[in-house]
């Protein structure tokens, strides 16, 4: 990896986009008939799954049932083979669980949970590509399945992963980009609100340039939000054109 | 609290008692919110006052106890020699593990990974292995065969609010304070001396990454640093940011429920940075005391680190008393002292709805008791046409003490 520049003399970075470009979105809604929402959604080469069932009475531990709210149950998982190697991940191990915990985190703040009391609602998302930005395009899909399964939101959940090279934020890193030592700030942002549900560094950043980081995250978001409403009202389009009204 | 659990299968498995934590009842929870909107702690603390530290180090090299007000946190790091990993072949390897034991509270569980078992485990090793605080390629002996692998085990000793804090502290100080043997390569040879032959040499450690912890309450409107048990029981949520003392942040974690503002997080690092280069003074003030302690030949060791006066039994002399004429003095006593003066009972005006507690006092409300004492011929009329209506009555009586009573007379 020595060799690789991440960002060239000219602005460019590994795959040519320029230091505030997102990668491209692509995204479906409805993809599962079973499940009470679901999505699908690329961003570049990232591909995952989400899927949500809910809201429904309490499964497993009834003790864990909060009277006022809905519990949020999400589960992270990567394909076997969604990286370079093929590796069998077990489901216990404290990276998954560190990210499903975050997920959990990321939707109890945006989900109206007050609506819903003694429910549970089940998250459930799967990595079937992986290069880079893991989390954020796991948020992106699960707000698609959630908006898909009807659930109310306080606003769009949406998630970006940028990184410092050269006193530059770059936007949405790829996974050249991410293992390359490059500092890198995972932030799911409420896009009207300007709130963060979850903010997330790695690797050494001084603290003057957190502030243009924050703000390159909270752009990025911006933009993957401004995408995500473009495919929420196709979906919506289209399905009302189906059922024909 | 303990219980029998239930195994897989539904049968009681007998090792698996679990102790609850109590809960936190309301009234302590909204206790504990008011003080906070009046910007009070418990332990009297300012907002951003870090309870009082003190770090211990044990007798080996490498063993580290820090005490965060209640909190006892210990680390202890340890050596050997393992072959690297494939895809890195001259890095040496670091291995954080924490662990919750009941010993710290009684809400943890023996052997299971809880989720703040893993939150701990995953925010540390972040925050010390993805900072690369410590020089890995060093830790090479022969490159794709043998390298140190360093393993830091931190245990929780008690709980007291703040562990991700503490937790921190102990390793990167037990890491400072850690020294390996000393290798020799002959050739293809590689020998280890013990440390009576060669001296142990320690870590080279570039910077000390050290966490702060916010909590946040009434979503995000309140912010206190170090949080103790009590407080993290009734918060929002938590920011965590580790940052070394050359103003580099190292890492940052947001938990819990809540949504910030950019404004806060910046406000969060910049009070995170002064405490940071407090607390690397403390580290390396710590750190110089034991080196020296040691070159002077004291003892050091966790049973030095416990507070030595304590007071466990108390002995008095017998007081002398003059017991020769007892009885005579207290019958005079007695005797001579004045009757009690006699208890004139006040008037009493009672209103509607008020009574005296007692037994065969009046009182207002209503209740028909055993031994009514005013019985007028009036009022047992009264009493018959009361049972056919259904409404309440207002009754006045004179009673023979001469004060009014107002009987609220309500049927069941």
């Amino acid at each position: 990896m020595a060799g690789l520049e991440l960002l060239s003399d000219q602005g460019y970075r590994l795959d040519g986009r320029k230091a505030t470009e997102l990668r491209k979105v692509q995204a479906r809604m409805g993809v599962f008939a079973q499940a009470d929402g679901s999505a699908y959604l690329e961003q570049g080469n990232t591909k995952a799954l989400a899927v949500v069932y809910g809201p429904h009475e309490m499964r497993g531990s009834r003790s864990r049932t909060r009277h006022d709210r809905a519990v949020i149950n999400c589960q992270y998982s990567m394909a076997t083979f969604s990286t370079a190697e093929r590796k069998r991940r077990p489901h216990g191990d404290r990276k998954s669980t560190e990210m499903s915990l975050h997920l959990k985190q990321t939707f109890e703040a945006a989900v109206m949970t007050q609506l819903y009391p003694r429910s549970q609602i089940d998250i459930y998302v799967k990595i079937l590509q992986s290069d880079g930005g893991n989390y954020s395009v796991c948020v992106n899909a699960a707000t698609l399945a959630v908006i898909d399964a009807g659930i109310p939101m306080r606003d769009y959940v949406c998630a970006c992963t940028v990184g410092f090279v050269d006193e530059t934020p770059l936007a949405d890193l790829c996974y050249a980009e991410e293992s390359g030592g490059v500092s890198s700030l995972a932030l799911a942002l409420l896009p009207r609100g300007g709130q963060i549900a979850l903010l997330q560094m790695d690797a050494r950043l001084h603290q003057d340039h957190l502030e243009t980081l924050i703000e390159a995250a909270m752009t990025a978001c911006k933009g993957v939000s401004k995408v995500l409403d473009e495919v929420v009202r196709q979906h919506l389009q289209e399905v009302s054109l189906l059922s024909g009204e | 609290m303990g219980g029998w659990g239930m195994g897989r299968g539904g049968r009681p498995t007998e090792n698996t008692c679990r102790m609850k934590d109590t809960p936190l009842s309301n009234c302590e929870r909204d206790f504990l919110l008011k003080a906070i909107e009046e910007k009070k702690r418990l332990d009297g603390r300012q907002t951003y006052d870090y309870r009082k530290m003190k770090i211990t180090f044990g007798t080996d090299y490498g063993c580290c106890f820090v005490d965060l007000g209640k909190t006892r946190v210990m680390a202890q790091v340890s050596c050997e020699l393992v072959a690297p990993k494939e895809s890195r072949p001259n890095e040496g390897i670091m291995f954080f593990n924490i662990e919750l034991s009941p010993m710290a509270s009684p809400a943890f569980e023996q052997g299971r990974q809880s989720e703040l078992s893993v939150k701990l485990n995953r925010q540390l090793e972040r925050c010390l292995r993805n900072s690369k605080c410590i020089d890995t390629e060093s830790l090479c002996v022969v490159s794709g065969e043998t390298v140190w692998q360093i393993r830091v085990d931190i245990h929780m000793l008690n709980h007291d609010g703040n562990l991700m804090d503490a937790a921190s502290i102990a390793a990167i100080t037990a890491l400072c304070h850690f020294r390996r043997p000393d290798v020799g390569i002959q050739g293809d040879e590689v020998t280890v001396y013990s440390p009576e032959e060669r001296d142990p040499i320690p870590l080279s450690i570039y910077h000390m990454p050290i966490s702060v912890s916010f909590s946040f309450f009434q979503q995000g409107t309140y912010l206190l640093v170090d949080p103790c048990e009590r407080e993290e029981r009734v918060m929002d949520g938590l920011l965590m940011i580790a940052m070394n003392k050359h103003r580099e942040i190292c890492s940052i974690q947001s938990s819990g429920g809540i949504m910030l503002l950019k404004e806060q997080v910046m406000r969060c690092s910049k009070i995170a940075s002064v405490k940071v280069s407090e607390i690397t003074e403390l580290i390396s003030k710590a750190l110089e005391n034991d080196k020296k302690a040691r070159k002077a030949g004291e003892r050091c060791g966790f049973a030095e680190s416990m507070p030595q006066e304590r007071i466990t039994a108390l002995k008095m002399d017998e007081t002398p008393v003059e017991m020769t004429d007892v009885t005579d003095r207290a019958n005079d006593i007695v005797q001579n002292t004045e009757a009690p003066p006699q208890t004139v009972p006040s008037p009493v005006v009672p209103v509607p709805g008020v009574g005296q507690i007692g037994q065969g006092l009046q009182n207002a409300w209503g209740l028909e008791e055993d031994d009514e004492e005013e019985e007028d011929v009036s009022s047992h009329e009264e009493e018959e046409e009361q049972v056919t209506k259904m409404e309440e009555e207002q009754h006045e009586k004179e009673s023979r003490e001469g004060y009014f009573i107002y009987f609220n007379w309500v049927h069941f």
